[in-house]
């Protein structure tokens, strides 16, 4: 008998702490109104991660903002589900409830929303980043995007090789795909290009929050001399501390990451999302559910470079990283 | 290559590593005297998570991280006492009840950090304190004695771990209730505290551990940041063989290797970054293969005892 009850008991409070463990779905309750346009977003990190679930969130927040608050545009988000079942899960369960766009921010939702899409076909979904929309499999509803982050990757390189006094620079990222690798390469392209003879040297950490990691590769890079480090993914929060305890340079992506140490952050590339989400927007309001794939660049206003005030950049570096913005814009720089 | 065994190189190897080596430490030496008592908990993730989120919020609400170290420790004790209470008293399946405490400790520090937080901030952890004569012995002593505090603290835990374990009576008493409960039981220990005592003990250094990142070696806190080093702690007990020195050489081996991968990326050495990763794995596997006794395992290990039985 005693023995039913503890078990019995201790069910109980596993079940508790299991559904204490869970992520929450956080949603905004639906107002009334019938013209509200509801927007949810399944992404693998938190909207608090200093980068690629950040930029996408405050991007949202900020065409809501535009659109006339709650009333106008719900956001319904769920964070977090870095495991493609998971995210699936929620990516179906949010067409299921009839959201207008449900957004699948990250490039491992693809073949899951490439089965969930066909099913809820007024449903429009976004898919990013990537730049397969799934019309070569007859799918109409996706839409897709993508940063091209070798864009900021080469004006931010350009920048710290100019300003490097050891002539070295350290690049820390996840993993050696997507979003990361486009930045990387363009960064040491940019850092080679702007004063040749520049040592750039990778590190992958294989993971997108292993923050020790990551902060060990930086004091890796320190060591083998590098005045100058950048990096890609949530993990690099603790990069960014390693740069300012050993008083080196930091260049940030995907989200303005001055805050955290505005002594070392010299310079970083901001994704704004908001351009592209009103064209999503507008375009399902006409009743175009997808079909067409995005890119933030410098030249439609997607990427953005945002200089830390606390910090000098010689007027010639500014001058320099400007012409290699014009070059991209203009095509005689590419990449 | 051959820049690879350069002596700055084998220094910066050294240093990172004993710095990757810490929170493991801390983390599977409290681990073994849980399961030398016969508790495996598997939750050590999450008590860390939930250390490393006390210890920053509390450091930087007071501007004192001794503060934030004693509460990261009180935290530890409390998620001990809760891993106890289910798996000792309620007497719950050791493997999932710790699972379901790392899940705990994963959700509850994600939501505590969001809605007392909101975003990613830095603190001033604990500082370096070089140790004066020993710091001054060229090339190694840099790199061996100018570490913060809980650095040292996490190495001087193994040898008096291993001698609370080996040479005193308490010790006598954990090891006899991992072993053997019941005749432990005949003998007058009594189990159930003892385990109790050797769960928040092991509590108590998992949250330090996690303390030891978020205020001593990276100094900020984010959502899911020891991403899942406690399932490496608990590895690392049984890699070690139930022993806090056998534990020692397994963090070392671990942190060491991935060290030593970084420079191998950094240097531009070419092979595959992915091959370079799977480094620390592939040799940790290897050396638990080729290496370890199993006949140390703590027989009674996740065993529930129940008085009168048999």
């Amino acid at each position: 008998m005693k023995s039913t009850l503890s078990r019995l008991l201790a069910l109980v409070m596993l079940v508790v702490i299991l559904a204490a463990g869970c992520a929450p779905a956080a949603e905004t309750p639906a107002p009334q109104a019938a013209t509200v346009f509801k927007v949810a977003i399944v992404m693998p990190s938190s909207i608090t991660d200093m980068a690629f679930s950040q930029s996408m969130f405050e991007g949202l927040k900020k065409v809501q903002a535009e659109m006339g608050g709650e009333s106008a545009m719900e956001i319904a988000y769920s964070e977090n589900l870095f495991k493609v079942p998971d995210a699936a899960a929620a990516i179906r369960d949010y067409a299921d409830k009839g959201y207008n766009l449900v957004i699948a921010h990250g490039s491992q939702y693809g073949t899951s929303l490439e089965q969930v899409a066909p099913d809820f076909p007024n449903t429009a979904f976004a898919w990013g980043t990537s730049m397969d929309t799934f019309q070569a499999s007859g799918i109409n509803n996706v839409f897709a995007y993508q940063a091209e982050a070798q864009q900021g990757g080469y004006v931010l390189g350009t920048i710290a090789a100019l300003m490097s006094k050891t002539g070295i620079i350290g690049e820390t990222g996840p993993v050696d795909a997507g979003d990361a690798k486009l930045y990387i390469e363009g960064f040491q392209k940019g850092a080679e290009a702007a004063k040749p003879g520049t040592t750039v040297s990778v590190t992958y950490t294989g993971s997108f929050s292993d923050v020790s990691l990551m902060a060990t590769a930086a004091e890796t890079h320190i060591a083998a001399g590098a005045d100058m480090l950048t990096g890609s993914s949530q993990s690099v929060v603790g990069a960014i501390g390693v740069a300012k305890d050993k008083g080196v340079y930091w260049f940030g992506t995907q989200w303005d990451q001055t805050s955290l140490a505005p002594e070392a952050v010299v310079a970083s590339q901001v994704y704004d999302w908001t351009g592209i989400l009103k064209d999503m927007i507008a375009s399902v309001q006409k009743g175009v559910m997808g079909g067409k794939a995005y890119t933030l660049t410098f030249k439609n206003g997607g990427l953005v470079i945002a200089y830390n005030p606390a910090i000098t950049v010689p007027a010639e570096v500014k001058t320099a990283a400007d012409a290699a913005i014009a070059g991209i814009n203009d095509g005689t720089i590419v990449p | 290559m051959g820049e690879l065994f350069t002596l700055p190189v084998l220094l910066g190897i050294i240093y990172s590593g004993i710095r990757l080596a810490t929170p493991y430490l801390f983390a599977a030496v409290g681990e073994t005297f849980a399961q030398r008592s016969g508790v495996l908990n598997l939750g050590v993730d999450g008590i860390m998570l939930m250390g490393a989120y006390s210890g920053f919020y509390v450091g930087m609400k007071t501007g004192n991280i001794w503060l934030g170290l004693l509460a990261a420790a009180v935290v530890g004790i409390l998620m001990g006492l809760l891993m106890s209470v289910i798996s000792i008293t309620f007497q719950a399946e050791q493997g999932i009840s710790g699972i379901g405490l790392q899940l705990f400790g994963l959700g509850l520090s994600s939501l505590l950090f969001k809605t007392t937080l909101g975003g990613v901030e830095s603190i001033n952890g604990f500082k370096p304190v070089r140790i004066p004569l020993l710091a001054d012995i060229p090339y190694v002593g840099e790199v061996l004695f100018n570490h913060n505090l809980l650095v040292y603290a996490a190495f001087l835990l193994v040898p008096l771990s291993a001698w609370f374990l080996n040479k005193t009576t308490f010790g006598l008493k954990i090891r006899a209730v991992g072993q053997n409960p019941q005749a432990a039981d005949t003998l007058g220990v009594n189990v159930t505290r003892v385990r109790y005592f050797c769960v928040c003990l092991g509590g108590m250094l998992a949250g330090i551990a996690g303390a030891s990142l978020s205020i001593a070696l990276i100094n900020l806190f984010q959502e899911n940041m020891t991403n899942g080093m406690g399932f490496i702690a608990v590895a690392l007990v049984y890699f070690g063989g139930w022993r806090p020195y056998g534990v020692l050489a397994g963090a070392l081996l671990f942190s060491f290797v991935n060290a030593f991968q970084l420079w191998i990326q950094v240097l531009g050495i070419n092979i595959p970054s992915d091959f370079a990763i799977m480094m620390p794995y592939v040799l940790t596997i290897l050396a638990l293969a080729f290496a370890t006794k199993r006949a140390q395992q703590p027989a009674a290990l996740t065993k529930p005892f129940e008085r009168g039985e048999n």
